[in-house]
């Protein structure tokens, strides 16, 4: 009953893990995708540069929301450098597969995570200055 | 609870009856209509020539101005390549509404190779097409125009009639796809005035394999087919007997029980727009909200996509369509192939908000009860998708949504 889509996508479409907002985010990262109009964002609770709670919100497709979901699982208790290796070719092989169509809802995953870290470094330049 | 289908522009449930005209000749009737001195091809031929009166029958046309085919697609392509190569010598301008199927518009560059130019016609916010903009268009010259009945997204009717009188008057052929339509509200060629028309099988209960192109006495068409004398050497090849006995059925079928059936399914569309209107904020409703294919029920959900919304939906039971560029073609080879839909963005939706794109496109077999549970399930849905959507907060942010919600 998947469709076009893994079983393991489905399951983070239907249960999504981690879906919210963090209010005292560390990090936060907004990403959006020309193509399909989707938006991704996602917040970091960090902790001696450990990741220690991400939680997300997603406009998008069922694609979106469930690369969104597995990014959160993937880097929870994740140092910042680790979860920076993270790839989208990663996010989407965690995720059973995607279609070739939807690879670049992967891409979004791996760029909201990115920014949520930059933003999160900027922060801390701010404090730190 | 039983699967309920509100997708039949895509499929409808066979009619048992259909199926029971359908069985000897999926069985002991099985002769080649072509074996003419055979009696086995007699009966065939027979059957053959009894559906083409049925099918004539549904829209006032003469059997002989009956052609059948396989699909809609087959229809529309034979239609419009037939008719403009019929017309060459005359002229070299195509004229397509923007809201065509792709069965249509896809055919564009393969025209243009053949030395055809295509221009489009406009339609307003409903869909309705511009008849200013078709005035100006057909004055510049022009052989062929095409414009489909009623686009199966937004369920718009066109004023068929009102395009052919003009057409006429400009001598240029006039071709109309009528699947969506068909069996929905009527359709007769002569009150028409078109010169050709498409209708198929499967969205009217019917089974897959059969559909028709109709072409008025006296129009000319080339076949793009060599072959046989099957279908009067316009699309030749063996006959699918058992299908199209089977959409001669559910084309009597469709003309016994039209009134009954636009009642029904205009009572039913109209409580489900009612209904989502009412229990779901930020939604637009898509098309014209009166001249419109009973039973049918377009809208855009603000901040959810439309995959999305289809897949929950699916979940629960329930079979719709999506306009939404996410949903549109996911085996592409990439995500070039995801487009907004062309009919969406035509009556002006901004490619970024037919996202959230549902079509609801009712049949004879559907029920209040189905139509209630729908109207109990949506609104969870939409409520679960937004409360996921960083859209939704933004809005509320704004005060728009609750500013409003609030007055």
């Amino acid at each position: 009953m998947a469709g076009p889509y893994s079983e393991k996508v489905m399951d983070h479409f239907m249960n999504p893990r981690n879906m919210g907002e963090i209010e005292d985010a560390d990090g936060v990262g907004e990403v959006g995708n020309p193509v399909c109009g989707d938006v991704m964002k996602l917040y970091l609770k960090i902790e001696n540069g450990v990741i220690v709670d991400a939680k997300f919100k997603t406009f998008g497709c069922g694609a979106a929301i469930a690369t969104s979901s597995i990014t959160t699982e993937l880097i929870k208790g994740k140092t910042i450098e680790e979860a920076l290796k993270l790839t989208n070719e990663a996010v989407a092989e965690a995720l059973g597969g995607l279609p070739p169509a939807k690879m670049h809802c992967s891409v979004l995953a791996e760029d909201a995570l990115k920014a949520a870290i930059e933003d999160y470094k900027k922060r801390k330049e701010k404090k730190e200055s | 609870m039983d699967r309920i289908f509100f997708d039949s522009t895509s499929f409808t449930r066979l009619d048992r009856r259909v199926l029971e005209a359908m069985m000897p000749y999926l069985t002991d009737r099985f002769g080649n209509p072509s074996s003419v001195f055979l009696k086995e091809g007699e009966i065939a031929r027979s059957a053959l020539e009894d559906a083409r009166k049925k099918v004539a029958d549904l829209i006032n046309a003469d059997p002989s101005e009956i052609i059948f085919t396989s699909c809609a697609t087959e229809s529309n392509n034979i239609a419009i390549k037939g008719l403009a190569l019929s017309r060459k010598s005359r002229g070299r301008r195509i004229l397509f509404s923007e809201i065509e199927h792709f069965s249509i518009l896809n055919q564009a560059d393969f025209l243009r190779s053949l030395g055809f130019e295509i221009d489009y016609v406009k339609v307003d916010r409903y869909g309705l097409v511009d008849m200013d903009d078709l005035d100006r268009k057909t004055r510049e010259g022009a052989i062929l125009f095409s414009l489909i009945s009623a686009s199966p997204e937004i369920g718009t009717i066109e004023p068929l009639r009102e395009v052919s009188r003009l057409l006429k008057e400009r001598d240029v052929l006039f071709f109309s796809d009528c699947v969506a339509s068909c069996g929905r509200i009527p359709i007769d060629v002569e009150e028409l005035g078109v010169d050709a028309l498409s209708i198929s099988s499967h969205p009217i209960h019917g089974p897959y394999g059969a559909s028709c192109l109709y072409v008025k006495k006296g129009i000319e068409i080339v076949p793009l087919m060599q072959g046989g004398f099957q279908e009067m050497g316009i699309r030749p090849g063996t006959e699918n007997v058992p299908a199209i006995v089977g959409f001669g059925e559910a084309c009597k079928l469709a003309k016994e029980e039209l009134e009954e059936r636009r009642e029904k399914l205009g009572r039913l569309g109209r409580r489900l727009w009612d209904g989502i209107s009412s229990s779901i904020d930020h939604v637009n409703f898509t098309g014209h909200p009166e001249k419109r294919i009973p039973g049918h029920v377009s809208f855009w959900v603000e901040f959810v996509e439309g995959e999305s919304l289809l897949i929950w939906l699916n979940l629960k039971g329930v079979a719709s369509s999506s306009g939404s560029a996410c949903a549109s073609n996911i085996f592409a080879k990439d995500e070039s192939g995801l487009k907004a839909s062309h009919v969406l963005t035509a009556i002006g939706v901004p490619p970024d908000r037919c996202h959230g794109s549902i079509t609801f496109m009712l049949n004879k077999d559907n029920t209040e009860e189905e139509v209630e549970y729908v109207l109990s399930v949506l609104p969870e849905i939409v409520g679960k998708l937004r409360e996921m959507s960083p859209l939704y907060k933004k809005e509320r942010i704004r005060g728009g949504f609750y500013g409003r919600a609030v007055q």
